[in-house]
C-alpha cells in the first residue's frame, strides 16, 4: 500500500486548490465485523431497518445535543470554513470542506426534520437518506479528524467534529461501524489499554526502562506501577510505554517526578488515557472508559491525578472527566464528592504533565542542562485537541504557553512556524480523531500536508530539526508521514523528551 | 382592497415569523448541551463570555479570521441592514424617536452599502468555485430576495416616490386593527411583499443563524470545566442511582 501513496507537493504559495471532486470516495476505512461491533454493545452488521432506525437515533441526538440542533439549522454556507481543513488541502476532493461535509448529513435533517426540506427538498438541498448517502457518510465521516479548525473560523462557532461524531453514533447505531477505532475501545475494556498490551508485559516493560535509564544516568529512577497510597496516579497513553518516540517522554516525566520527589503510579488497569468514546461520539462509551481511571483514583487512594502527553485525552480529561467521573471541583453530588474528598484540592484536577512541570520549574525545583538539547533547533506543534479543546494553567491560552515556556526552559534554539499554522490555528497531524490506522494511510499522508509545508520553511529558514508535540496520535502520525515528505522520522519528539535529555537528576553541586 | 390584503398579509407574516421564532427559539433552549465544548481560548468567566459574543455578533470576529471579502461584504450588509431598519421606524413611531431623526441622514449611504454586500455576497457564490458548490438554489433565492428589497426600496427613494405620508398612515393604522388606504404604488407593493415573505420564511431558513449563533455551545459556554461540574439533566437522569463507581 505503502507505495501506492505519493505526498502532494509542498505548494510554493499556499494558494486555496482547485476542487476535485469525489477525489477520495474510494478511500474508505474497514468496516468493524460483527465481533468487534457487539464486543461493545452495537449491532453485529448494517441491520435491515437501517433508514429508520438511523432516522430514528438522528432525532434523539437532535434533543439530545444542543449543538447539533443548532448546527443543522445555524449554517448558512458563506464559504468561511471551506478552505480551513488540512484533508481538503491536502485532497481537495470538495467533499472534505467541512461545510460540505456538514452538508452531508445537513441535507438528510432537512429532509426529514425541516418543513421546507419536506416540502420542497430541491430547493433547500434536502435529499432521502438511501444507501448511497449511508456509504458516503461512512466514507467522508471517516475522513474527518474532529480537529475543530474549522470551528474557529464559523461567524456561528459550528464544529465539523460535533456533526462528525453524530454522524459516527448513528452509523454504530444501525451496525456500520469502523473497525480500527472501534476495537479499540474493545481492547480498552478487555485489556486496559488501546494497544493490547497486558499487565504483565507492562511490568516487564517498566522494569527494563527503570534499568535503561539507569544505564543512562547512573541514577536509580523509577517506574512504579499499582502503589497503593502513592501520591499521583499518572495517567498517560499506552504508546508511551513501547512506541518510539513516545516513550522517550515517559522516561521524561519519570525523571520530573524523580527530581521533584513525588511519589507517583501508573495503574494496570487504567493503562490508558487515550479515550477513543470521543472520536464515535457515543457518551456511553466516553463515560464508561473514564469511570476505569475513576475507579483505579479511588482504589489506590491517590492525592492527584496528572495526564501525560495525549492531545484528545487531555481534551476529555480537562473538559468532560469532571462531568463524566467527578474528577474536579464544583460538585455537591454524593457520586462526585465522594472523589473530591480523597483528591487534595489544592492542585488542579486533572492536571497535565505540562502544568505539573511548569509548575516546578518555577518554583526552581528542577535544574536543567539545556545544552544537552543544543542538536536541536526546536519547533512546537501545537496538537488540536490541546490548542482548541481544553486549557492549561489558569489564564485563557494557557494550552499555547505553558509547553512553550518548557520548551525554552530546557533548549537553547526555538523557532515558532508560521502563524497561521499555530495555536487556535494550528492544523492536525492528520492522523486524529480515530483516522490513525494503515487503511487510511493515503489521507494521513496527504492531510499532513499544511503541517509538512510550515516545517519545510522553518526547516529551510532556521535549521529546525525537532519539532516538539504532547500528542501521543501526533507523534505515531507524523512518525509515518514525515519520511513521505523527505524529512527523518525523528524529527518528531515529545516536550518531555526535550525534559529529559536537560534535566539533572544528581544532588545539588 | 388592496389596503386590506396588505394589511392581512402582514399580520400573517408577522404571526407567522414572530411565533416561528419563538418556537425555534425555545426548541435551542430546551435541549441541553451535554459536555462543554468551548472553542478555546475561550472566556474563563461569564462576563468573557457576554463579551466574547459581543464580538462575534457585532464585529463577526470568526468571519474576521476566517476571510476578509466575506467578512467586508457580510459586515456591509448586516450594518446597512440595521441602520436602514432604524430609519424605517419612522413609519411606525409618532413623534418620530429623537436618535431615529439622528440616523435619519446615514440610512440612505445604509441602503446602498446593504444592496453592495448583497451583490458582492451573491458575485462569490457565483464565481468562487468553492462557495458555488456548496449553493443550493434557496442560498441564490435568499440573495435575490434580499436584493428586490434594497432595490426596490432604494428605488423608492431616488426613482419613483410614493407618498410616504399615507405609508406612515397605513402602518400607524396597521399597528392599531385599523385598515387605511394603501399608496398606489407598484414599487411599494414588491417592497412589501418581498418583506412579508422574508417574514414568513425566516423561521424555517437558514435565517435561523440569527437566534443561533446565541445558542452555540463552542461560543457561549464558559472555560471552567474543571471548576465546576457541568451535568445536563438526561445524563444525570440516566446514570442516577449508580454506585460510587459508576
Amino acid at each position: 500500500m505503502a507505495e501506492t501513496v505519493v505526498a502532494p507537493p509542498l505548494r510554493v504559495i499556499p494558494i486555496i486548490p482547485e476542487l476535485k471532486p469525489d477525489a477520495m470516495k474510494d478511500v474508505r476505512s474497514f468496516v468493524a465485523n460483527e465481533k468487534i461491533q457487539t464486543a461493545i454493545g452495537f449491532p453485529g452488521q448494517l441491520v435491515d431497518d437501517w433508514h429508520d432506525r438511523a432516522i430514528g437515533k438522528m432525532g434523539e441526538l437532535l434533543e439530545k445535543y444542543r449543538s447539533l440542533k443548532v448546527y443543522m439549522d445555524a449554517c448558512v454556507h458563506c464559504g468561511a470554513c471551506s478552505d480551513k481543513c488540512h484533508y481538503f488541502i491536502g485532497t481537495q476532493d470538495p467533499k472534505n470542506m467541512p461545510v460540505a461535509r456538514q452538508d452531508l448529513m445537513r441535507s438528510v435533517y432537512r429532509r426529514y426534520f425541516t418543513v421546507a426540506g419536506k416540502l420542497f427538498p430541491k430547493l433547500v438541498g434536502a435529499r432521502d437518506l438511501t444507501r448511497d448517502v449511508l456509504d458516503e457518510w461512512y466514507t467522508y465521516f471517516n475522513q474527518c479528524s474532529e480537529c475543530r479548525r474549522c470551528s474557529v473560523f464559523c461567524p456561528y462557532g459550528i464544529d465539523t467534529a460535533e456533526v462528525t461524531m453524530a454522524a459516527r453514533e448513528i452509523l454504530d447505531s444501525v451496525g456500520y461501524g469502523q473497525k480500527y477505532t472501534n476495537e479499540i475501545i474493545g481492547k480498552v475494556h478487555s485489556i486496559g489499554n488501546n494497544l493490547g498490551l497486558p499487565a504483565p508485559a507492562l511490568i516487564d516493560t517498566l522494569q527494563g526502562l527503570e534499568e535503561d535509564v539507569k544505564e543512562d544516568t547512573g541514577v536509580d529512577v523509577r517506574f512504579p506501577i499499582d502503589v497503593q497510597g502513592a501520591e499521583v496516579l499518572l495517567i498517560t497513553p499506552s504508546a508511551d510505554f513501547f512506541a518510539e518516540p513516545h516513550i522517550d517522554s515517559l522516561i521524561g516525566y519519570a525523571k520530573v517526578f524523580h527530581a521533584a520527589g513525588i511519589s507517583w503510579t501508573l495503574s494496570s488497569k487504567a493503562s490508558e488515557a487515550g479515550n477513543f468514546g470521543l472520536f464515535i461520539g457515543n457518551y456511553d462509551q466516553l463515560r464508561k472508559i473514564a469511570l476505569r481511571i475513576r475507579e483505579v483514583a479511588l482504589e489506590l487512594g491517590v492525592k492527584r491525578i496528572i495526564v501525560g502527553e495525549c492531545g484528545h485525552a487531555w481534551r476529555v480529561a480537562y473538559s468532560f472527566w469532571n462531568t463524566l467521573t467527578g474528577i474536579g471541583a464544583g460538585a455537591d453530588d454524593p457520586f462526585a464528592l465522594q472523589l473530591q474528598r480523597q483528591l487534595d484540592g489544592r492542585y488542579r484536577q486533572p492536571t497535565h504533565i505540562c502544568e505539573f512541570t511548569w509548575d516546578l520549574i518555577e518554583r526552581g525545583a528542577l535544574r536543567f542542562d539545556k545544552s544537552a538539547n543544543d542538536p536541536y533547533v526546536v519547533t512546537f506543534h501545537d496538537s488540536c485537541n490541546v490548542a482548541r479543546g481544553s486549557r492549561m494553567g489558569d489564564l485563557m491560552g494557557g494550552q499555547f504557553e505553558i509547553p512553550r515556556n518548557i520548551i525554552r526552559a530546557v533548549a537553547n534554539h526555538f523557532v515558532e512556524m508560521a502563524d497561521h499554522t499555530t495555536r487556535e490555528k494550528t492544523f492536525c497531524c492528520g492522523g486524529g480523531g480515530g483516522l490513525l490506522t494503515d487503511d487510511l494511510i493515503d489521507l494521513r499522508v496527504k492531510g499532513a500536508l499544511p503541517r509538512m509545508e510550515a516545517l519545510q520553511e522553518v526547516a529551510q529558514s532556521h535549521g529546525v530539526n525537532f519539532m516538539a508535540t504532547i500528542c501521543a496520535i501526533c507523534k505515531a502520525q507524523f512518525s509515518k508521514v514525515l519520511p513521505y515528505y523527505n524529512f527523518d522520522r525523528r524529527v518528531v519528539g515529545g516536550v518531555h523528551q526535550l525534559v529529559s535529555n536537560a534535566i539533572l537528576l544528581g544532588p545539588t553541586q | 382592497m388592496a389596503g386590506t390584503l396588505m394589511a392581512l398579509l402582514f399580520y400573517l407574516a408577522v404571526l407567522v415569523f414572530a411565533g416561528g421564532l419563538l418556537y425555534r427559539i425555545a426548541g435551542y433552549a430546551r435541549t441541553p448541551a451535554p459536555l462543554k465544548i468551548p472553542t478555546t481560548p475561550a472566556p474563563t468567566t461569564r462576563s468573557g463570555v457576554v463579551l466574547r459574543m459581543a464580538r462575534e455578533v457585532l464585529l463577526f470576529e470568526s468571519l474576521f479570521k476566517a476571510n476578509l471579502w466575506i467578512w467586508g461584504f457580510g459586515i456591509l450588509f448586516h450594518f446597512g441592514l440595521a441602520l436602514v431598519l432604524a430609519r424605517h421606524l419612522r413609519y411606525f413611531t409618532e413623534p418620530v424617536w429623537g436618535w431615529v431623526d439622528l440616523v435619519q441622514p446615514f440610512g440612505i449611504y445604509a441602503g446602498f452599502a446593504m444592496a453592495l454586500g448583497l451583490a458582492g455576497l451573491w458575485a462569490r457564490r457565483l464565481f468562487v468555485q468553492r462557495i458555488r458548490y456548496i449553493s443550493t438554489p434557496s442560498d441564490h433565492l435568499m440573495l435575490v430576495l434580499l436584493l428586490a428589497i434594497a432595490l426596490s426600496g432604494l428605488s423608492m427613494k431616488f426613482i419613483d416616490h410614493p407618498d410616504v405620508v399615507a405609508v406612515k398612515r397605513f402602518f400607524e393604522g396597521w399597528l392599531q386593527l385599523s385598515f387605511q388606504p394603501f399608496p398606489d404604488s407598484a414599487l411599494l407593493v414588491l417592497h412589501l411583499s418581498c418583506v412579508a415573505l422574508l417574514l414568513l420564511i425566516f423561521p424555517f431558513s437558514k435565517l435561523l443563524h440569527a437566534p443561533g449563533v446565541f445558542f452555540s455551545p463552542t461560543r457561549n459556554q464558559v472555560d471552567n470545566p474543571r471548576e465546576h461540574r457541568h451535568l445536563s439533566s438526561w445524563a444525570a437522569a440516566r446514570y442516577e442511582g449508580e454506585g460510587p463507581r459508576g
